[in-house]
């Protein structure tokens, strides 16, 4: 039981990178990036690309892919997302999903149908433990985790005080007062979805270290991503990493009732934490609610 | 200056569209097995559009988990058969009971905006795919058949999905006709031209959002039941796949998104660039995202709305047109 919670705080570590992305994009562009899963899959396949054919550790690799990721990024910025933007808030939605086809079907293409691990290029790494009164607690996924706090870490600290957060911040708030006072919200921009596809580096190749994975991938990582920030109230970026480590207990509380119920678990808590967000202090409990004409208003979500 | 509803080509369209469809039917009785089986593959093509245009282009919605209400659609008629209801009446039922089923969902997630909306019925779509595996009925991934439909013949069963896809089709696009004119309907197109202007003149956008999201699910999962009639099995993977709402949106986006016209035309596309190039495999699926994503930056209106604002083109009067005499320029 013990060793259950230990193992779900361990993979909500992963959870938490991976949303950590989604949801600073979001904070700063307002966009949901829908090929977010996708894009960590091609940095796990480029990070086992470049390990295969050098013979370098996964971690040398992965620094090598983040300033491609970084640059996939800003271009993913400057030519998709600030063109499909500004034709109003459904239409990055449909840009990044094509998007999402398009580079899991290349992925097919090149690199097959086979599931891939970066495991086995680690050594003993991907099996070592510790034994904690009594638990066996993985290497691997203690340093995922810590990567997890680092990363959100680095980023709070930059967005509260650099020069460079103050002006993410104020991009984030009003675009065009921003540029007002001399800020480029162009670059800001480009700058935002370079750091955040950085961690969607960090996530894939974390993702490949954990276990396998293959062309197809992304869409679950998306789900997962998704799921880790509302859960966390989308607000802040520790929201976000305790949204990831709760998603992960309730799909180990749903895999503990039924042996298919470990995506069902996550699935139903994010609903759950949906479900409190729309209706607390609301009239959902009247009867005027399910059978009135008068609905209330949408409420105006803050994020 | 005149406001009118219709004009000379609603007119022709009307009698196009009723020649068509007695042809249509009279193909039934003349044509190969192989047109039929093709032509039903695009009736069902052309539901699907026509719904995710619906939700999309009226209502502003963009989801990504259609796919549930496909899923739901086969998986409740596998169900229905089980009990012993006669198959083409476990098509129908299935279909309602899905739309009954929407109702509950859209009270819930159209609170949910943009983006939120869209991933939200992606996890729905995903909850549905799980508990469905969870039927010993299906036996998981494995899935099952609708062996009832083996009482008919092949040939008067093939005849008889065939009409039964073309009547679902042209029921479907009457009533979405209507419910475009319908008062909610109009009130759909303002609040797809602007939500804010629209509910500070009265317009209760939630309840005709509503009714769109049922309408919607009632339609894609009649596709869903139908198809599942003409390929008879039924594998939870394939029919809860996010690949379904994949081709909705294309249709709807190289067609003409909010356009009536344009996801039949977007349908008929698609129907043609699958039968020439699915051969091709992966790189198929990749044109198809690519294009997807060229029309909705570059040709937002997509073709239809492109050939509509090029020619004063309309052929199906779902709004209401001004001409003005002097100016002899047509509005949308």
């Amino acid at each position: 039981m013990i060793n259950s919670l230990v193992q779900a705080i361990l993979l909500g570590g992963y959870y938490a990178l991976i949303a950590c992305g989604l949801a600073f994009m979001f904070q700063v562009m307002r966009i949901i990036n829908l090929a977010h899963g996708s894009l960590a899959i091609l940095s796990a396949y480029i990070v086992w690309r470049i390990t295969d054919a050098l013979a370098f550790s996964p971690f040398v690799s992965m620094l090598i892919v983040l300033p491609i990721m970084a640059l996939i990024g800003w271009l993913l910025q400057r030519v998709i997302l600030e063109r499909a933007s500004k034709g109003g808030e459904l239409l990055p939605v449909l840009t990044t999903f094509g998007l999402s086809i398009v580079i899991d079907n290349l992925l097919f293409q090149h690199f097959g149908a086979n599931t891939r691990s970066l495991a086995s290029y680690v050594g003993d790494l991907s099996w070592e433990s510790y034994e904690v009164f009594g638990l066996w607690i993985g290497k691997l996924p203690v340093i995922i985790l810590c990567t997890a706090i680092v990363v959100i870490g680095g980023l709070d600290l930059l967005l509260r005080f650099t020069p460079l957060g103050r002006q993410i911040r104020a991009t984030a708030f009003d675009p065009e007062t921003a540029g007002l006072v001399g800020i480029d919200a162009r670059k800001i921009a480009g700058i935002s979805a370079a750091i955040a596809m950085m961690t969607v580096g960090i996530s894939g190749t974390a993702l490949g270290l954990r276990g396998t994975f293959d062309a197809y991938a992304g869409a679950p990582q998306l789900l997962f991503a998704f799921e880790a920030t509302i859960i966390g109230g989308a607000g802040s970026l520790w929201g976000v990493f305790f949204g990831g480590i709760i998603l992960a207990i309730a799909q180990s509380v749903g895999a503990l009732i039924h042996p298919q119920g470990f995506l069902l678990g996550g699935h139903f808590i994010f609903l759950t934490f949906l479900f409190a967000r729309i209706y607390l202090n609301r009239d959902f409990f009247t009867l005027r609610h399910w059978l009135g004409k008068k609905t209330t208003k949408v409420e105006q979500h803050e994020n | 200056m005149k406001i009118k509803r219709s004009n000379a080509y609603s007119m022709a369209t009307v009698i196009g569209a009723s020649l068509l469809f007695v042809a249509l039917v009279s193909a039934a009785f003349v044509a190969s097995d192989n047109v039929l089986e093709r032509l039903t593959v695009l009736f069902v093509y052309v539901i699907l559009a026509a719904m995710w245009n619906t939700l999309a282009g009226f209502g502003g919605l963009v989801s990504i988990g259609q796919q549930l209400f496909f899923g739901l659609g086969a998986y409740a008629t596998i169900r229905l058969a089980d009990f012993g209801i006669p198959p083409f009446v476990a098509v129908l039922m299935a279909a309602l009971l899905v739309g009954l089923l929407s109702w509950p969902i859209s009270k819930f997630m159209l609170h949910l905006k943009a983006a939120e909306f869209g991933i939200g019925m992606w996890v729905l779509a995903s909850v549905g795919h799980l508990l469905v595996n969870l039927d010993p009925l299906i036996q998981g991934e494995t899935g099952t058949s609708l062996i009832s439909l083996n009482v008919y013949q092949i040939e008067t069963r093939r005849v008889l999905i065939y009409l039964a896809a073309l009547i679902s089709m042209v029921g479907l696009l009457i009533g979405l006709f209507y419910l475009l004119r319908s008062k909610a309907g109009i009130a759909m197109q303002a609040i797809r031209d602007n939500e804010e202007a629209a509910d500070s003149i009265g317009v209760d956008a939630q309840t005709v959002k509503k009714w769109f999201f049922i309408f919607a699910a009632f339609g894609t999962a009649l596709a869903g039941a139908l198809w599942l009639a003409q390929a008879s099995s039924f594998q939870p993977k394939t029919y809860f796949s996010v690949q379904w709402t994949a081709y909705m949106i294309f249709m709807v986006l190289v067609g003409g998104i909010g356009r009536f016209e344009g996801a039949i035309l977007g349908a008929l596309l698609f129907f043609a660039v699958e039968t020439w190039f699915a051969a091709t495999g992966v790189w198929y699926l990749v044109g198809l995202g690519a294009v997807a994503v060229l029309c909705s930056l570059f040709l937002p209106k997509g073709l239809w709305g492109a050939i509509e604002s090029r020619l004063g083109l309309r052929l199906i009067p779902v709004g209401y047109q001004v001409t003005d005499e002097t100016l002899k320029s047509h509005k949308p």
